[in-house]
Formats: C-alpha cells, structure tokens, sequence
C-alpha cells in the first residue's frame, strides 16, 4: 500500500433534495486507527459512509481512501478497503458458501482460498450450506464481516456493526473488531452507542444533524468533560457549609444526597483536610467524569452549548 | 477487463439458475410447443391461416415456425420480460446492489455481465422453444421436406438450417424487447412494473403493426421484426427483411441499454 491516509474527506456535503444530510463533513483516518463515527439516528452516519464506499455521490467535497477518489479511480479506490452500510446484505436464494464464492469471484486477487478459514472464524462454518434467506440478523451480521474480510482489507468500514445483536453478539463482535484492530487494520466504525465507543475506539468524530461537533482523540473528550468531584457525608449540609467557604471551590450542587462541586485536585485535598478538622464525616468523595453519554446528549441536542463550545 | 465481465457473467448465470422465475421462463419456453403438438395430433382442424400452418402435418419442421409465430405476439415477449425486468430490480428488491458494487469490480463491468446474461437467456428461450418444437414436430409428424413459402419442397436438412437460421433472426426483435425490460428494471427499480412495462411495450409495437395508416413505419417497428424469418423461407432467399431487422434491432437493443447504463453508472445507492 502506500503512505497516502486510510480516509480523507474534504468538505462533504450530500443534499436529498431540501434536506442536508451530510452537511461539510471532514474525516480524517489515520493507519492504524479504530477511528468512532458517533451520531444519533438520522445524523448522517450511513450517508457518509455510501459516500466514502462510492455508492452515492457526494453533492460537494472530495474522498480519498489510501489516495484515491472513489469517483474517479471507481472499484480501483476500494483496494485494500472493506465493509458495508446498514446491515450487510446477501442473495437469499444462495447459500452463504456460494454468495461468499459470488464476492471472492468479484474481488481481484485470492479471496476464494479464505471462505472456509473466514466461515469458521464467524462460526458459520456448520450453517454455510444454508440459504441466507433463512438467516437470522446476527448470521448475516456475521456473514457481513466474513464477506468484508474476504478481500484482506487495510481499511474496514462499518456501519453500526453491533446494532441488532443480542449481548453475546455484541461482545463476541467488538472482540473481533478490537482483535482485527490488533493485527494492524484500520477501522471506521460508525455507531450511536458511547459504551462501544469508549470501549474500542481511540479517536472519535460525533455527527449531529449532518454535522461534525467534534473530532479527536477519545481521551481528549473524556478530558475536557472532567466535571468535578463528588461527596456523601452522613452531615450533608454541616459539609455543604464548610465547602462554600472554602477556596478555590466552584459550582456547588446537591444531587441525590450527594454534593457535586468543580475543583481542582489541589483544592479538593485541603477541603479533605478541613472535614477532616471539622470532624465531618466522609463516606465518598471521588472525581467524576461526564460519561461520553452526557457528552452526547449535550452535543446531539443542543441542550448544553457549553460542553459544545468547550470540545468544539 | 474482459475477464472480469466474464465472472460477473459466470455468476450472473448462476444466480439466474438459482431463481424460480428462470425456470419459470425456461420450462414454459418447453411446455408451450410440445402442448401445442399435443393438441394438433388429438384434434383435426390445423392454423390455415398462418406461414406454413398448413403443412404442419406434412413435417415436423413446420412445428417450430408455426409455434414462433404464435408466440411472438405476447409468449415470448412476456416469457423473456421475466428475467430481464428483473435482473437490476432483483438487486435493488435485495438491495445487493451495495454489496457487490463495494468490491473491485467497477459498474460497467457488472452492467456488462448482466446484459450478457439477459441476453444469453433469450437466446437459450427462443432456442429452446424451437428446438423442442421440432422435436415434439417430427415425433408427431416424422422428419419430411418442407414447403417453403415459395411452395417449393425443401429438402429436411436444408430445412433445419433454415430453422437455426430463423431463430437466430427471430433472437433479434426478443433481444429488443430484453434491453427494454432491462432498461426498466434499472430505471423503475421495481421488478413487476418492469415486466408488466416490457410486455405493453411489446403489445403496442404489435399494435402499431395493424392500425390503418402505419405501413410507412411498418418496417422499422420491433414487432414486424419477429417476420423477418419468412425471408429465409423464400427461394430464392429474401435477403431484404433479414439485413433489416439486423439494423432495425441493433437500434431496439442498443439504445435502452445504453440508456439503462448511464443511468446505473451515476445512480446512487442508497436505502429507498
Ligand atoms: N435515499 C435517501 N433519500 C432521502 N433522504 C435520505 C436518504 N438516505 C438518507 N436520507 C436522509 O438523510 C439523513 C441521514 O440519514 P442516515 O441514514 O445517513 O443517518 P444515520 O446517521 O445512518 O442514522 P441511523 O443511526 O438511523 O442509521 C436522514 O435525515 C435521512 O432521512
Ligand atoms: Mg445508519
């Protein structure tokens, strides 16, 4: 392959009619990434990747994959590149062997050889025989990432990957993600769960509306949404005195019992100090952090524009 | 490139023999001439009216034309809109469309691998039908000279290349109606309107071929090309009709497909 970058995309618009669907969306994937494309439903998600894939055009902006233009290399800018929008689909009057046998035969190169290694690998192996019309969703999720592994991609595109999956299904896939991820392929996974998220991806891009509110590294985020510290006392409001005459202590709230308060970590050892000294009783005081989950809500519905302007 | 057309075509073939309608096609493509024969040795009465419908006892090559020029009217019209009507909407009813257009083969070149199909189907049909005519034909009848349109005797060899040669030609106006229904199932995306859409295109070429006042365009619509066969048929042979539906056709089939490619080489594909 060469040094040009897994994905970038430049100015991406997609119009369907009035509605903008993807509003100048920029994506940057750099080798080696498990790169979070985090939105809610109808953000835009599934649009950017088709365009990314070659299958729609984009309205405005360019694409390229390791370097090349989906519009203008055609099948040749999916070199190296795998995956699938929505949930994967198939012939359902072929078997699962045969519709893999189909793709191998649509691939450049030597796929054919890896369909029975890749049906063992989504434990399918005993029901490849089988039409895919009877397939449940987790068997053609399962089929779908077989598929996509096929043509040995540098670059795996895929879209909500665990969505319809039972618990089992979940894990069983974010395990194949992060393992793939391991032996050095690149990965775009778009999604609207946080924990996947948090849980596989080291940097993120969180689309609203069309729109990209954020892009960086995960940790970044989680950073900039260090909210605080949290306290439970037995004397809540003997405690809630001593902390707002204390210094360097700022937006103090009750929530549930508990004291939430924004510090920093060298006013919140003196304030450990003084409890200590009024004889105040402490049963937790911890750091907090805003869950990608509040994050997201903040973001994906405008409500907190201060967390947007802040990760912005 | 070309090797690339070939394993889409390969597969495109394998998917078609996979689905109920090809068969659907292919077995009525059977049934329809041997049931005619059926009918024609249990009863008395023969098709008088029609090119070489009177000799139809006299040899089992008769068969064959006789059945063709029934089953151009609206049979093999509608028996080939099946498949092609179908072989893009197919893809978009599944929408498989995304899965194999997300591999390294470019869309020209599955476009390319599906026309051959469609393409090999009709021709497979109409082979068939006249085949099996003859068969059912000569079982009934015995493998005798024809009487050619001319009235003069042919002897049965010659015949039968005149019967090969004349499903060939009688290929081309099918194949027309082929890139039709191909042409709709890209652009409609929809498999029944497709078929129902070839099947009154083929109606109304057929149509315009009897009303009063067409025999100016006569020669040029698809439907007077399922004639052009009576040309081998003549001694000596009508060259004249035969080059024409080569050309008439070649306009039938080349210009829905080429519109049809356009519009799948720039669609999107996205959910609908
Ligand atoms: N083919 C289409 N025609 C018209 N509008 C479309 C089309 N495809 C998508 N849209 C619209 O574009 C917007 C973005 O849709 P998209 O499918 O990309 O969202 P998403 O982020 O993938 O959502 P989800 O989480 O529900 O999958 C939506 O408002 C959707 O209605
Ligand atoms: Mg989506």
């Amino acid at each position: 392959m060469n040094d040009a970058l897994p994905v970038s995309a430049r100015g991406l618009v997609k119009l369907y009619g009035e509605l903008v669907a993807v509003d100048h969306v920029d994506l940057t994937v750099e080798k080696g990434d498990v790169f979070g494309y985090l939105g809610p439903n109808g953000a835009g998600k599934t649009t950017s990747l088709r365009m990314l894939l070659g299958l729609i055009r984009p309205t405005e902006g360019s694409i390229e994959l390791f370097g090349r233009d989906p519009q203008v290399a055609g099948a040749k800018a999916l070199t190296g590149v795998a995956g699938f929008v929505e949930g994967p689909t198939f012939y359902p009057y072929l078997t699962a062997r045969r519709n893999l046998r189909l793709l191998a035969a649509y691939d450049d190169g030597d796929s054919r050889s890896r369909i029975e290694e890749l049906l063992e690998l989504v434990e399918l192996d005993d029901r490849g025989d089988d039409k895919v019309g009877g397939y449940s969703h987790g068997m053609r999720q399962r089929l779908g990432i077989a598929a996509a592994l096929l043509r040995e991609p540098k670059l795996l595109l895929l879209d909500e990957p665990t969505t319809g999956l039972d618990p089992a299904g979940m894990r069983d896939m974010r395990d194949l993600v992060r393992r793939l991820a391991g032996e050095g392929i690149t990965v775009l996974l778009s999604s609207h769960l946080l924990t996947e998220v948090e849980e596989l991806c080291n940097r993120v891009a969180i689309i609203r509306k069309g729109r990209i509110v954020y892009e960086g590294q995960l940790h970044d985020l989680l950073a900039t949404a260090a909210t605080g510290f949290r306290l439970r006392s037995p004397e809540p409001d003997r405690a809630k005195a001593l902390l707002l005459a204390q210094p360097g202590i700022g937006e103090v709230t009750s929530v549930d019992g508990s004291l939430r308060f924004q510090a920093d970590e060298e006013a919140v050892a003196a304030f450990s100090i003084a409890l200590g000294q009024a004889r105040i009783g402490v049963t937790a005081l911890v750091p907090e952090t805003a869950s990608l989950e509040e994050l997201f809500l903040g973001m994906t519905e405008g409500e907190q524009k201060g967390v947007e302007e802040a990760v912005a | 490139m070309i090797a690339a057309v070939g394993k889409v075509y390969e597969w495109e073939i394998a998917k078609l023999l996979a689905q109920k309608r090809t068969y659907l096609g292919l077995i009525s493509a059977i049934l329809v001439p041997i049931v005619f024969v059926v009918v024609l040795v249990l009863q008395t009465g023969g098709p008088n009216d029609v090119p070489l419908g009177r000799y139809i006892r006299d040899t089992g090559l008769a068969a064959p034309f006789v059945v063709l020029f029934f089953m151009s009217i609206w049979g093999l019209p509608l028996i080939t809109a099946l498949v092609a009507g179908d072989i893009v909407a197919a893809e978009s009813h599944n929408d498989t469309l995304k899965t194999i257009l997300t591999r390294s083969r470019d869309r020209g070149q599955v476009f390319a691998g599906k026309v051959l199909a469609v393409l090999t189907y009709t021709f497979v049909v109409v082979f068939a039908m006249g085949l099996v005519g003859l068969v059912a034909g000569t079982i009934a009848w015995g493998f005798h000279p024809l009487t050619s349109l001319s009235g003069t005797k042919v002897s049965p060899g010659h015949g039968f290349g005149l019967l090969v040669a004349s499903l060939a030609v009688y290929f081309l106006p099918l194949a027309g109606i082929a890139a039709f229904g191909l042409m709709l199932s890209t652009v409609t995306r929809n498999s029944a309107a497709s078929v129902v859409g070839s099947l009154m295109f083929a109606l109304l070429m057929q149509l315009l071929g009897v009303l009063p006042g067409t025999e100016s365009i006569r020669p040029y619509l698809l439907g007077t090309q399922f004639e052009a066969w009576h040309g081998f048929l003549r001694t000596p042979a009508d060259w004249v009709p035969v080059i024409r539906a080569f050309w008439v056709c070649a306009l039938y089939i080349s210009i829905p497909v080429a519109a049809a490619y356009l519009v799948f080489l720039r669609r999107d594909v996205a959910s609908q």
